[in-house]
C-alpha cells in the first residue's frame, strides 16, 4: 500500500473558496466504510490534477477539489454526511 | 528563509493554520503552495518560513525572485484543526519532522508571547538529519534554557549526523525518544505532530504505543517537496 | 486572470516547437497520483472490453502477451504543463483489441483497477493511435507509472493514458470520466490547450 504525501490539512484552501467555516475540522462520514473522522485526517492525493481525499478507513474517495482558473469544482459524493463546528472561536490576534 | 508580509487587514490567525501563496506568470500560468505561518502576527505582518526545494519553481521565486515591495496572492489564514488556541489547558506535545518544525514554532511563540506562568508546558522533540538541519536553534536553545517555570523543554533528535559528544546517537525516531522530554500518556498532553508523509505516521503510531489517545493527537503531513 | 507576480515565469515554457502551447519539457518522469497504487500480478490480471449491448470480451494477462506488440516512441504532455519527447513503449495497439469487437459506439470509458475512470471519443483509440503499454524504456512498467499495463493515448493529455488499465467500456454517449466530472475536458488535445471545460 503506498501513502500519499498529503493530508486534509492541505484541502482548507482551496475548500476556504467554498465554505464560510473552516472544513478541515468538519467530520465526515464514509459511505463506503461508515466510518466518520475529521476532513484534516483524510489521506490526500495532489495537490495536481486536482485534490483527491480519501477515507484512512477504506481508501474509497470521499472528497475531491478542483481549482480550474475561472471555477472551484467539489464532489462530495462519497460521504454520507458533513458536520462542521460552527462555533469555532474567532482567531486571535 | 524568512519572509515577512504586508497584509492589508489581516484578521489575524491562530498558530498551526497556514497560507496559500499563489504566483502567476504573464502567460497565465499559475503556481500554488503552502506555508504555515511561523509566529504570531504583528498587526498587518506575517511570517512564513521558507524552505527552499531543490528545482522548486515557488520556493527558488520566493527566495531568489522576489523583491521587497512585490506583490503575491495569498489566501488565509486557513485550517482549523491543526491548531493550537491559547485557551487550551492541558500540556503540550509538538514532535517536528524536518521542516515540519514551522506550524509548531508557531505555537511555541505564540506560547510565549502570553504570560509562560500561566500557560501550558510545553515539550518539543525535534527531528533533524543532522545538526545543521536545525531550523530557529538560537531562538530553541534560548527558550528551553528559560527558567523551568517557563515550562518549555526541547529534545533534538538527529536521524543521520548527531553532534560530537550526543548521548543519542544517530537514528530515526524512537518510543524513548518521546518519552524523554518529560510527559507520559497519563498526562494526557495534546500532541502536533507534524513533517514528511512517512515521519508523521511513525511517530503517530509511535504516540498510540505508548498509550496517547488518537483523539489527543493531532498531524499535519507535508508533501516530499516540503511546505 | 489573477494580477502577474513580478518576475515570476515559472519553469521555462515552449521554446521547442513540438512543446504545445504553456507545456514546459522534463527529463524526470513525474509520478501523479489519485489514489494508493493497485498491487495487481500477472496471474490476476484481466483486460474487459464491454459493448455497448452487453457483450464482454477478456484477456488474461498471457492472451494479451501473444497478441502482436509495437514498440513506438512518441512524446506525452501532462496537463500539469510537463512534456517529456521521445519515450519509448511497447503495447498492444487497440486496433488489434478491438479487432474482432462488434460494436455501433462512438465514446469509451475507460476503468483502472484502484477505480480510476477517463472518457474518449473511440476513433481516439483506433488507427494506430493507442495501446495498452506494458514496457517503458525497455523495461517493464513500473507500477507507480501505471504497470502491470497502462493506456496510451500520447496526442491527448496524458490523463487520458488511464494507468493500471483494466477495462474499455464501449458507449453510445459520452460519459465522463475522474478528472472530466470535475472541470477537465471531454478531449483533451494538448495542441489546442483543452485543459479544462470550455478550453
Amino acid at each position: 500500500m503506498t501513502t500519499p504525501d498529503w493530508d486534509g490539512n492541505l484541502m482548507a484552501g482551496p475548500l476556504s473558496e467554498l465554505f464560510a467555516l473552516d472544513v478541515t475540522a468538519a467530520v465526515v462520514r464514509c459511505r463506503g466504510c461508515g466510518s466518520a473522522t475529521e476532513v484534516a485526517t483524510l489521506r490526500v492525493y495532489g495537490p495536481d490534477p486536482g485534490l483527491v481525499g480519501r477515507c484512512p478507513g477504506c481508501d474509497d474517495v470521499l472528497l475531491r477539489v478542483v481549482r480550474t482558473p475561472d471555477a472551484v469544482w467539489l464532489d462530495l459524493g462519497g460521504v454520507t454526511s458533513l458536520r462542521v463546528p460552527a462555533e469555532l472561536p474567532g482567531p486571535s490576534a | 528563509m524568512t519572509l515577512v508580509l504586508d497584509v492589508p487587514d489581516w484578521p489575524g490567525h491562530l498558530p498551526g493554520q497556514h497560507v496559500d501563496v499563489r504566483l502567476t506568470a504573464p502567460d497565465g500560468y499559475t503556481a500554488t503552495r503552502s506555508y504555515s505561518v511561523s509566529a504570531p502576527a504583528r498587526g498587518d505582518h506575517v511570517e512564513l518560513t521558507v524552505q527552499r526545494v531543490p528545482d522548486g519553481e515557488v520556493s527558488s521565486f520566493l527566495a531568489d525572485g522576489l523583491a521587497v515591495g512585490d506583490a503575491v496572492r495569498l489566501r488565509g489564514p486557513v485550517g482549523g484543526w491543526f491548531v493550537w488556541r491559547a485557551a487550551q489547558p492541558e500540556p503540550v506535545l509538538l514532535v517536528a519532522g524536518g521542516s515540519g518544525v514551522v506550524p509548531l514554532m508557531s505555537m511555541l511563540r505564540a506560547r510565549t508571547e502570553q504570560d509562560p506562568d500561566a500557560s501550558p508546558p510545553f515539550r518539543l522533540v525535534y527531528s533533524v538529519r543532522e545538526p545543521d538541519d536545525v531550523i530557529y536553534r538560537d531562538e530553541l536553545v534560548a527558550l528551553a534554557a528559560l527558567p523551568s517555570g517557563a515550562g518549555v523543554r526541547l529534545h533534538l533528535v538527529h536521524t543521520r549526523r548527531a553532534p560530537d559528544g550526543d548521548v543519542r546517537p544517530a537514528g530515526r525516531l524512537r518510543e524513548d525518544d518521546l518519552v524523554a522530554p518529560g510527559w507520559e500518556a497519563a498526562d494526557a498532553p495534546t500532541c502536533y505532530v507534524c513533517g514528511p508523509t512517512g515521519f508523521v505516521e511513525s511517530a503517530a503510531d509511535l504516540l498510540v504505543g505508548l498509550g496517547h489517545a488518537a483523539e489527543h493527537i493531532r498531524t499535519e503531513r507535508f508533501g516530499p517537496s516540503g511546505p | 486572470m489573477d494580477f502577474v507576480t513580478r518576475g515570476f515565469q515559472g519553469r521555462p515554457r515552449g521554446r521547442d516547437d513540438r512543446l504545445p502551447p504553456g507545456q514546459y519539457l522534463t527529463a524526470d518522469f513525474p509520478v501523479l497520483s489519485a489514489g494508493p497504487t493497485p498491487g495487481v500480478d500477472h496471474d490476476d490480471w484481466e483486460l474487459w472490453v464491454a459493448t455497448e449491448d452487453g457483450t464482454r470480451h477478456t484477456w488474461s494477462w498471457a492472451e494479451l502477451m501473444e497478441l502482436p506488440s509495437d514498440t513506438v516512441t512518441v512524446d506525452i504532455h501532462c496537463v500539469t504543463s510537463w512534456s517529456k519527447l521521445d519515450t519509448e513503449w511497447r503495447g498492444v495497439s487497440l486496433d488489434t483489441v478491438l479487432a474482432d469487437v462488434e460494436t455501433a459506439a462512438d465514446f469509451a470509458l475507460v476503468h483502472s483497477y484502484g477505480g480510476y475512470t477517463t472518457n474518449l471519443p473511440l476513433e481516439d483509440l483506433l488507427d494506430g493511435q493507442a495501446w495498452v503499454a506494458f514496457e517503458f524504456d525497455g523495461d517493464d512498467l513500473r507500477p507507480e507509472h501505471g504497470g502491470p499495463a497502462r493506456l496510451l493515448v500520447p496526442h491527448l493529455y496524458f490523463w487520458k493514458s488511464a494507468k493500471w488499465v483494466r477495462g474499455i467500456e464501449l458507449l453510445l454517449e459520452d460519459s465522463p470520466g475522474f478528472w472530466e466530472q470535475l472541470g477537465y475536458h471531454d478531449y483533451g488535445d494538448p495542441w489546442r490547450e483543452q485543459r479544462y471545460q470550455g478550453d
